[in-house]
């Protein structure tokens, strides 16, 4: 009886953290969606989400998303698995995370220089002989420069899933006279669902909600949803319209983590 | 259990000490007390050499913090978590904070130094009799651009924008009336117009701009000049000075068709917790020669009169900076529209950006 006091006793704090930081906010955020920019209660929010500018907005938003998982996963994958053979596997993934903990920011503004008319990007290009391109402000620099932000996010979950992979399992496969494709399509693959899984809701997510790279590599040329709920907070003072995109980021939320979540658990 | 209670009064310890460190270096650095002034202010817009001239004459520690957005200063003053003492809107803003009710009235007993501020610029219609707020800086909105990199060409109108040789050019700035309002005014139309069909239009016309913008950016305009990454840009006076300073082959106009005349003002907020040091603040920024070496560092137009004469020739005289007032009557204050007006600035601006060429 006593410790079954105990642990409900410990699971106060724990409870109390949910309240406050999760439940609250995200009730915050529905609330003030349902009023508009005098204060009045309304559902137009809900109706404008719905016209062509905020529909295609979140279109864009999920195609740029999307390809951002899918090429960090092509890049991520293989340098995973390639790291699971190296001799010193911990250095060299402390290598690959160490430029995550460089301040986002900083880095955008150091892309700014590589991919500028006389940056980094265009003097190799020109030592090839091509002509100066621009690349700053295009659909490829954001794209690009949003995957190298993401890519240690994506390499850690497939990392750990390769790595508690048991070797045993491979060698049985090679036994029965599997290929290495067939050893990958066949075991390697879907004993390593897991950390793919994790890895693409750990990008997807934020991806979705990308902003501050929108207007300093994209030039403003990409509008996602995470920009114009920037715009409604600190520019148009639109709380209402900014909450009621974030409703939806959140919904899209829960859609993705249930697609992408463990089904072998309830089994 | 014994090793969590450790672990707990541990954490509790390191806490205590973290807690008493800040308060040591706090009182160290004299940011306690009454001796202290929190100033609000926009990015890299003082010479932070006065800030220090400040806190030796009057002995005032001056803790400061930026903004770059009038938007985003009026959430931070409305929340209140940190009590600003001075903080330098926009005339429209201004407006706004004075019917929001969020400014103290000035004591000009306390400001002698108003005297120095030339008259134009005195009792605006945004602030009748500077009661709340007192000029800081003042300038234009225009283009900024590169003849070197076009070819020799020169821009004097809005509407040289829009030239189909100028493509993947322009770099525009990241504001809802700035935008707008230049597509209002190359069609002739106020920049405060309000008339729906007026708007319609000139979010039309921007549209067909769209393959001559290269980006809509903020500050990283400036660099992007400086490094003639690219040839033209729409922006503050004050920016393009500050370009003109670091690239010598570019060039400012304040478009022919008109454009906006803006202001920047030091007020008071309501939650201002040192309001006679903050009072002392602005006097010391009206000083002229304070507002001298300020205006050559920030590079904006000085509506300090009595500065003007601590100031290089060549800045003062120059036209572009300092425009003949037959030019300056074709220039608009921002108006107050409201929340709703602004909201569908704000909603054009957005399909603006999402049109694709």
């Amino acid at each position: 009886m006593q410790t079954k006091h105990y642990q409900k006793l410990y699971m106060v704090p724990y409870f109390l953290w949910i309240i406050v930081f999760v439940v609250a906010p995200l009730l915050l955020v529905l609330y003030y969606s349902f009023f508009d920019v005098e204060g009045h209660f309304t559902f137009t929010n809900y109706q404008k989400f719905f016209t062509p500018v905020y529909l295609k907005m979140t279109f864009s938003s999920f195609w740029y998303a999307f390809l951002i998982t899918l090429i960090a996963l092509i890049i991520a994958y293989p340098v995973a698995y390639l790291l699971t053979k190296t001799k010193h596997k911990q250095l060299w993934l402390l290598l690959i995370i160490v430029p995550s903990w460089v301040n986002l920011l900083l880095k955008a503004y150091a892309f700014i220089g590589i991919f500028g008319q006389y940056g980094l990007a265009n003097g190799l290009l020109g030592l090839v002989g091509i002509a100066p391109k621009q690349i700053l402000f295009t659909d490829f620099s954001f794209v690009f420069v949003a995957v190298y932000i993401f890519i240690p996010f994506m390499i850690l979950p497939i990392f750990n899933a390769l790595n508690e992979l048991n070797d045993t399992y491979i060698d049985a496969a090679k036994d029965l006279g599997a290929s290495k494709w067939t050893t990958f399509r066949r075991v390697i693959f879907p004993l390593t669902i897991g950390g793919v899984k994790s890895g693409c809701q750990i990008v997807f997510i934020p991806a979705l909600s990308l902003f501050m790279l929108t207007r300093l590599i994209a030039g403003s040329r990409v509008i996602t949803l995470g920009t114009a709920i920037e715009q409604h907070f600190l520019v148009t003072q639109d709380w209402g319209m900014g909450s009621t995109i974030a409703v939806f980021l959140i919904i899209a939320m829960f859609i993705i983590m249930a697609f992408t979540a463990d089904r072998k658990r309830g089994a | 259990m014994k090793k969590l209670l450790s672990i707990l009064v541990a954490g509790l310890l390191v806490s205590a000490a973290l807690l008493y460190g800040v308060h040591w270096l706090n009182n160290d650095q004299g940011y306690a007390g009454d001796k202290t002034l929190t100033v609000y202010n926009w990015g890299d817009y003082i010479d932070t050499d006065l800030i220090k001239q400040f806190e030796k004459e009057t002995g005032i520690k001056v803790v400061y913090e930026t903004f770059d957005s009038n938007e985003a200063m009026l959430t931070k003053i409305q929340q209140g978590g940190t009590t600003y003492d001075v903080a330098v809107p926009s005339e429209y803003m201004i407006d706004k904070m004075i019917q929001a009710n969020l400014l103290l009235p000035l004591d000009h007993a306390q400001l002698p130094n108003l005297k120095n501020i030339d008259q134009r610029f005195m009792d605006l219609p945004f602030d009748p009799k500077n009661k709340y707020s007192v000029p800081y800086f003042w300038g234009t909105v225009g283009i900024a651009y590169n003849p070197k990199l076009l070819g020799g060409k020169k821009l004097d109108s809005w509407n040289d924008l829009w030239d189909p040789s100028l493509k993947q050019k322009i770099l525009l700035i990241d504001g809802a009336r700035e935008v707008i309002g230049m597509g209002l005014n190359s069609l002739g139309y106020s920049l405060n117009d309000t008339n729906k069909a007026h708007l319609q239009k000139a979010k039309e016309k921007l549209s067909e701009l769209t393959p001559n913008v290269k980006a809509i950016v903020g500050d990283e305009n400036k660099l992007l000049m400086q490094n003639n990454e690219a040839a033209i840009a729409v922006l503050w006076s004050g920016d393009a000075a500050d370009i003109m300073g670091e690239n010598e082959d570019i060039d400012y106009v304040v478009p022919k068709e008109g454009s906006n005349l803006w202001f920047d003002n030091m007020v008071i907020p309501k939650t201002a917790k040192h309001v006679k040091a903050a009072h002392q603040f602005i006097n010391f920024m009206l000083d002229a020669k304070v507002a001298a070496q300020n205006t050559e560092y920030v590079a904006y137009s000085s509506p300090n009169k009595a500065a003007l004469q601590y100031m290089p020739k060549e800045m003062v005289e120059d036209k572009r900076f300092y425009p003949s007032p037959g030019l300056t009557k074709r220039l608009e204050v921002y108006k107050n529209l409201g929340q709703k007006n602004l909201a569908y600035y704000n909603d054009l601006f957005l399909e603006f950006k999402m049109h694709r060429k």
